[in-house]
C-alpha cells in the first residue's frame, strides 16, 4: 500500500517544547522551511531559561555531568541523521566526544577555578565558582553541529541556562540537536534554540536586561553594536572560538564568589 | 429572619422570591465572550495608556500573617511612587492591609492621595458572629481606614440564607459611616456557579456595597475573566435599572501586565470608559505592579527588562 510520507516541520525549541514562531514566519534554509523567530520568541526563550536556571544551577555537579553525558548518548544514537546535516560522520563524532569531555568537567571545576585562599587574619577564605545565569549564544556558521556544541556546552556545564540562535544558513543540525536534547534528561528551558535571522535576533538578546552573558562569536562587523547594547546591564561578552575546548571556556560564564568565614576556637 | 430595610426605588432586591429566580447564566457563552475579549491586541499608545491606568487603579495589597509595620511602610512608599527612578509613573489608588496595620499606613500615606483600605468582618472566611464582624469593621474605620473590604458569609449564602448575608452587608455598611467606602468580597471561587456569582453580586449591591470584589486572594481560583465579566454584567444591569454606579474590584491571581490589560478591556466593553477610573474600578494585586513597571520601561527603552532591576516587594 502506498502511503503519504510524514514531512517534518522545523520549529523552535523553547522551554522544552517545539513551538512555531509566535509570528508565524518561516524562511528557507538548506532547502527547508525553517521557523523564523521574532523578538517575542526571544522574550519567551529568555523567560523559559530564567525559570529553568535555578534548578539546573542548583543540581549537584555530579548530576549535571551525568545529564550531559546522557546527551552524548542521545546524539550517539542518531549519528547517521546528524551526519547528513553537518560535515559528516567525523564532525558528529567529534561533537559527541566534546560533549563527553565537557560533561566530565562538571564536578572538577570548583577545584580548578576555586580554592581555599591564604589570608592575613583568623579566617577561612574560599572561592567558589557560580553560574552567571542566562547565557545567550550566537552559534557559528562553520560546522553547524560541532560549532553549536562547542559554544553550548561551556555555559551548560557551569550551571547556566542558554538561549542559542542557530546558524542562519545551516540551522537543521541545531534543530536535530534540540530533538536529542529533548530526549536527554536536561530539564526543559535549560537549552532553548531559536532559528531565524541573526541580524534581527542578536540586538534583542544584546539589549535584554535579563541576559547575563552573551557569546557573540568571533569578532565581526556587528560586534561593536552588540557590545554597546550589552553594556547596559554589564553582560559578560564572549567572542566564542567555534572550535575551542578548554576549561577556560567554561570559566567565561562563571562568577567567582569569595566567602570569608571566621576560624572558630 | 431579619427584616430588610427600605431599598432604593426601582430596585427590589433582595426579596427572597426574586433571588432564586436569577439564574441560567449561559456559562459557555460567558466564557467564550470573556475569552474573545481577552484576545484583543492592545499595542503601543493604547498599551501604555492601559498600563498606566492599571497602576492608577491598583490596590497594592499585603495580607499575610507575617506582615510587619516595616513591610507596610515599604509598600506605602511603593504605592506613592511605584518606580523611584521614573516620576512620570502615577501612584496606586490605595493600599490594602489588615486592620492592625492601618495606623502605620495612615501615617505613611498622609497627604499623598493614596487611600488606605482594610480587610475586615472576619476576613477571609467570614465565619464569625455578626456583632464581631461589625465591631471589626468599626474598629478598622476608627483606626483610619478610608475603605473597608468585607467578606460575605459564604456558608450562609450557599445554604440559602440570603437574608443573613444581606443583613450583614447592610450592618457593615452602617458601620462604615459616611466616610469609608465599602467593598464587598464575594469569594467567587467558593460560590460554585455563575448563577450564584450573579446572585451574590446583586445581593451585595442591594445591601449597599460601593464596590463588589471578586476574591480574597486566599484560594487558588480567584479573579478569572468569566467571573469578572459575570459580575460586571450584574453591575451594568443595576446601572440600567436604577442609575446607580457600583464599582468593581478584581482581585487575586492577577500577576501579569497582560492579565491586567485583559481585565481593563472587559470593563471597557461591558461598562464603558466611565468605569475606567479608580473611583469605580480597582485591581487588587501585589506582584502585578512590578510586571507593569517592567512593561512600561520596555515600552520606553525598547529592551526587555529583568526583575533584578525592580524592587522585590
Amino acid at each position: 500500500m502506498t502511503r503519504l510520507p510524514v514531512k517534518k516541520t522545523y520549529k523552535l525549541f523553547v522551554g522544552g517544547a517545539f513551538p512555531r514562531s509566535e509570528s508565524g514566519r518561516t524562511y528557507e534554509a538548506e532547502g527547508q522551511n525553517v521557523a523564523r523567530a521574532s523578538r517575542k520568541d526571544v522574550r519567551d526563550a529568555v523567560r523559559a531559561a530564567r525559570a529553568a536556571q535555578p534548578a539546573w544551577g542548583g543540581a549537584t555537579a555530579y548530576n549535571r555531568g551525568q545529564v550531559l553525558y546522557r546527551l552524548a548518548e542521545m546524539v550517539e544514537s542518531r549519528v547517521p541523521e546528524f551526519a547528513e546535516l553537518c560535515g559528516g560522520r567525523d564532525e558528529v563524532e567529534r561533537a559527541i566526544d566534546r560533549v563527553v569531555w565537557y560533561a566530565g568537567w562538571a564536578d572538577k571545576l570548583p577545584q580548578v577555578l576555586g580554592g581555599a585562599n591564604p589570608v592575613a587574619g583568623p579566617y577561612f577564605n574560599f572561592t567558589v565558582p557560580e553560574p552567571t545565569g542566562v547565557v545567550a549564544v550566537l552559534a557559528p556558521d562553520a560546522s553547524p553541529l560541532l560549532g553549536l556544541v562547542t559554544r553550548l556546552l561551556p555555559p551548560l556545564v557551569g550551571g547556566n541556562a542558554v538561549v542559542a540562535v542557530a546558524s542562519e544558513t545551516r540551522p537543521l543540525a541545531a534543530i536535530e540537536l534540540a530533538e536529542a536534547i529533548a530526549t536527554s534528561d536536561l530539564p526543559g528551558g535549560v537549552v532553548n534554540l531559536l532559528t531565524g535571522f541573526r541580524s534581527e535576533l542578536a540586538p534583542v538578546l544584546g539589549a535584554h536586561m535579563d541576559v547575563n552573558a552573551f557569546d557573540i562569536g568571533p569578532s565581526n562587523g556587528a560586534a561593536a553594536e552588540l557590545e554597546t547594547l550589552a553594556a547596559e546591564n554589564v553582560k559578560r561578552v564572549v567572542h566564542g572560538n567555534p572550535d575551542g575546548q578548554s576549561p577556560w571556556e567554561i570559566a567565561a560564564y562563571l562568577e567567582l564568589k569569595t566567602v570569608w568565614h571566621p576560624i572558630g576556637q | 429572619m431579619a427584616q430588610a430595610p427600605v431599598l432604593p426605588p426601582g430596585f427590589e432586591l433582595p426579596l427572597e422570591p426574586r433571588l432564586p429566580r436569577i439564574g441560567s447564566i449561559d456559562a459557555v457563552a460567558l466564557e467564550e465572550r470573556a475569552a474573545s475579549l481577552a484576545k484583543r491586541s492592545i499595542k503601543r499608545d493604547a498599551k501604555v495608556f492601559a498600563l498606566e491606568l492599571a497602576i492608577r487603579t491598583i490596590d497594592l495589597t499585603t495580607l499575610e500573617g507575617a506582615d510587619t509595620p516595616g513591610k507596610v511602610a515599604a509598600m506605602c512608599s511603593k504605592a506613592v511612587r511605584p518606580d523611584p527612578t521614573d516620576p512620570s509613573i502615577p501612584s496606586c489608588a490605595a493600599i490594602c492591609v489588615y486592620p492592625n496595620l492601618v495606623p502605620t499606613a495612615r501615617e505613611r500615606l498622609q497627604g499623598t492621595g493614596v487611600r488606605v483600605a482594610a480587610v475586615a468582618s472576619g476576613f477571609p472566611s467570614g465565619q464569625y458572629p455578626t456583632p464581631i464582624k461589625v465591631a471589626d469593621v468599626r474598629s478598622a474605620v476608627e483606626l483610619g481606614a478610608d475603605e473597608i473590604d468585607m467578606v460575605i458569609d459564604r456558608g450562609a449564602f450557599l445554604s440559602g440564607r440570603y437574608a443573613k448575608v444581606y443583613d450583614e452587608v447592610v450592618r457593615v455598611k452602617e458601620s462604615c459611616g459616611e466616610s469609608a467606602h465599602l467593598k464587598v468580597i464575594l469569594e467567587t471561587g467558593e460560590l460554585g456557579t455563575y448563577d450564584n456569582v450573579r446572585r451574590a453580586t446583586l445581593l451585595a449591591i442591594a445591601g449597599g456595597a460601593d464596590f463588589v470584589k471578586t476574591s480574597t486572594g486566599k484560594i487558588p481560583s480567584a479573579a478569572t475573566l468569566p467571573v469578572a465579566l459575570c459580575m460586571l454584567e450584574a453591575v451594568r444591569d443595576v446601572y440600567a435599572e436604577t442609575g446607580r454606579r457600583v464599582g468593581f474590584k478584581a482581585a487575586g491571581g492577577i500577576r501579569q501586565a497582560k492579565q491586567a490589560v485583559q481585565h481593563l478591556v472587559l470593563v471597557h466593553e461591558t461598562l464603558g470608559p466611565e468605569w475606567l477610573t479608580p473611583e469605580l474600578y480597582r485591581l487588587g494585586a501585589s506582584s502585578l505592579v512590578n510586571d507593569i513597571l517592567m512593561q512600561l520601561r520596555k515600552e520606553k527603552t525598547g529592551a526587555y527588562q529583568s526583575p533584578d532591576y525592580f524592587t522585590l516587594d
